[in-house]
């Protein structure tokens, strides 16, 4: 490598290094509205938020003896990044897959929007405007990506069996549901992946595929289940970008991350599980310092108790 | 042995009204499988109820022939809702067992001494389509070259050929809708298609009942042709024909199991005429092979062809390889 390549690197990382900075130091017209939506708020487990989009009482689901998880009251502030954090089997995603029909509760009931959507299947909860995408990428891979965005769009009238052998009545809503499907491909830079079957594509751009699908939906919330798993760090920032974008739009956003540098750069509120409880919850400075959230990670009060057996 | 007499019995074969009810069955197979990702293993259980439903409206109930064909498609519902309903919220697994297993209770029935003032029993029931041969335009046979056909067989041909291209045309028409994507979209992932509010049950309903009327379409011809049904016309094997017809063709594509069962005909009816002429030409010693043999033959060959092709040609004739590699991963 050259000496003049070499510097231009080091050039563009500084830029870029540069940029973070000045984004930290000015947060977003969406982060700042969050914040003072949130000021207010105490950080104790379970506390009401001015304006929840989502209120979940006494959720409880166990699988034989482990209670996966027991939620006694959880809101979600509408217009927030929500993280969910915790360690491994504290019962995040199960609490996921429970408000989106996924799973069913052995006892709780939980509301989206002021209606109660209990017991709900997942389509209609999809439907009512909360979207999810999953841990485990499911892009469809034998659609293209075109294919994969336009399925995501609601109320198409030739999805009805006997409505879809009338071309003329649908026509016109599929071109508009294909253009608005070509402009969610050109905002998550895929705009190249168009034609080419989903099953093509690495695991990163599978992410961004399905996040844009889910927008299709036009849902108020959407719930990102490990958005940035196995995802290189350049796409990584790009994803961080698009999520805090959505944020400013006035979506609301849950997420389940384990990255806490993700986390802390870009949620409003974190929500700390652990033994499919929720131990913790305030904003991301405070859970930070939290002494429940250390333990659960750290597991400071076992590693106390075997140095002080007396 | 006369080559031009053996490839015109095979093209015969290839072209026959057979060839054109199993296309049919398959299309409908293909509407489970290739499209919604069904594990249907018992469509020759629509044959049965479209066959018998036909033949019993017409001989014990006295409906004209072509109300007896609608009662034959409408049974073919009435039996999917009734596979579908317990069996479409579990797993695959459980539709393909359920099916496997329904064709063969259903030819038990029908077989049964209980049924058979109403279905004949082993016997079967004969001549319930003579109004639909009274319509027959043709006078006389048609003559190319070497190639005969009756005028019998031309109307049969004629209409069954065309209800099958017409229900590939509307196969073409569900897939290439919005109706299609989602059923696609099922194969591909049906919890994705859950996550975008997509009621995945009632597509795979759907797709169940429309492809078992196709099947029972498929059966109801198969009577008329044959003027005479008996259970054991039913057996499962009919349904892994309709498999192979369909993967031989190419699963997932519309024109797949019309291009299937020509080939898997043609192949069927070229082996056993070419075999009998071999042997009556003194080819084949009389030891290794007897007349009575040739059936068999004539399958074991296909589905060597079969392996050969899955093994060259793993998406059927005309499937489309990169679609299938995507499977693979």
């Amino acid at each position: 490598m050259s000496d003049d390549t070499h510097a231009e690197i080091v050039a563009q990382r500084e830029a870029v290094v540069e940029q973070e900075r000045a984004h930290e130091a000015e947060p977003s017209a969406g982060a700042r509205r969050a914040a003072q939506a949130l000021a207010g708020v105490a950080n104790t487990p379970g506390v009401a938020k001015p304006d929840p989009i989502l209120v979940a009482d006494d959720m409880a689901r166990h699988f034989g003896g482990v209670r996966a998880v027991e939620v006694e009251h959880l809101e979600v502030q509408r217009g927030t990044i929500t993280a969910l954090i915790g360690p491994n089997g504290a019962g995040k995603s199960t609490f996921f897959n429970l408000i989106t029909g996924f799973d069913r509760p052995d006892s709780g009931r939980w509301a989206f929007e002021g209606r109660d959507i209990t017991g709900r299947p997942p389509h209609r909860i999809a439907r009512a405007g909360m979207v999810r995408t999953f841990q485990l990428t499911k892009a469809l891979t034998r659609l293209t990506s075109l294919e994969n965005l336009m399925l995501g769009a609601t109320g198409q009238r030739g999805e009805g069996m006997l409505a879809s052998l009338l071309r003329p009545s649908w026509a016109a809503q599929e071109a508009q549901i294909t253009s608005r499907a070509e402009e969610l491909l050109d905002r998550f830079n895929l705009t190249h992946m168009r034609d080419e079957f989903a099953g093509t594509m690495s695991g990163g751009q599978r992410k961004l595929l399905e996040m844009a699908r889910a927008l299709m939906v036009q849902p108020q919330m959407i719930l990102l289940d490990e958005p940035m798993a196995g995802v290189n760090p350049a796409l990584t920032q790009s994803l961080l970008g698009h999520i805090e974008a959505l944020r400013d739009e006035g979506m609301t956003i849950v997420l389940v991350e384990h990255d806490m540098d993700v986390i802390m750069s870009i949620s409003d509120w974190v929500v700390c599980f652990a033994q499919g409880q929720v131990i913790a919850e305030g904003r991301p400075d405070d859970i930070r310092k939290d002494s429940a959230v250390i333990d659960a990670y750290l597991g400071t009060h076992r590693a106390l108790h075997e140095e002080d057996p007396s | 042995m006369d080559i031009l007499a053996v490839l015109s019995v095979a093209i015969r074969g290839a072209l026959g009204p057979e060839a054109a009810i199993y296309a049919l069955a398959a299309i409908g197979l293909n509407m489970h499988f290739g499209y919604t990702g069904l594990l249907n293993f018992g469509q020759v259980g629509f044959m049965l109820v479209g066959a018998y439903g036909t033949a019993i409206s017409v001989l014990s109930f006295g409906f004209p022939l072509w109300a007896g064909v609608l009662v034959g498609m409408a049974c073919a519902v009435v039996l999917a809702l009734i596979l579908g309903v317990p069996t479409l919220r579990l797993r695959g697994d459980y539709l393909a067992i359920a099916t496997i297993a329904a064709a063969e209770v259903l030819r038990y029935v029908y077989r049964s001494s209980f049924a058979e003032p109403v279905t004949g029993g082993v016997y079967g029931l004969v001549q319930f389509a003579g109004s639909f041969y009274e319509l027959n335009p043709f006078s006389g046979p048609l003559e190319l070259g070497p190639l005969r056909f009756g005028d019998r067989a031309l109307w049969l041909m004629t209409v069954a050929w065309g209800i099958t291209l017409l229900a590939a045309v509307l196969v073409w028409l569900l897939i290439h809708s919005p109706w299609g994507r989602v059923l696609r979209a099922v194969r591909e992932d049906e919890e994705a298609a859950r996550s975008l509010g997509k009621n995945v049950f009632a597509y795979k309903m759907q797709a169940l009942v429309l492809g078992g009327v196709l099947g029972a379409l498929a059966g109801a011809l198969l009577a008329i042709n044959s003027q005479a049904i008996t259970p054991d016309a039913f057996i499962p094997i009919i349904t892994f024909y309709l498999w192979t017809i369909m993967i031989l063709g190419g699963a997932s594509r519309v024109l797949g199991p019309i291009i299937g069962s020509i080939v898997f005909w043609f192949l069927l009816t070229f082996l056993d005429a070419f075999l009998r002429g071999a042997m009556s030409a003194g080819w084949i010693p009389g030891g290794l092979l007897v007349p009575s043999d040739i059936g068999a033959v004539r399958f074991a060959a296909v589905g060597l062809g079969l392996m050969l092709l899955m093994m060259f040609r793993p998406a059927g004739l005309i499937g489309n390889r990169k679609e299938l590699r995507l499977d693979v991963r």
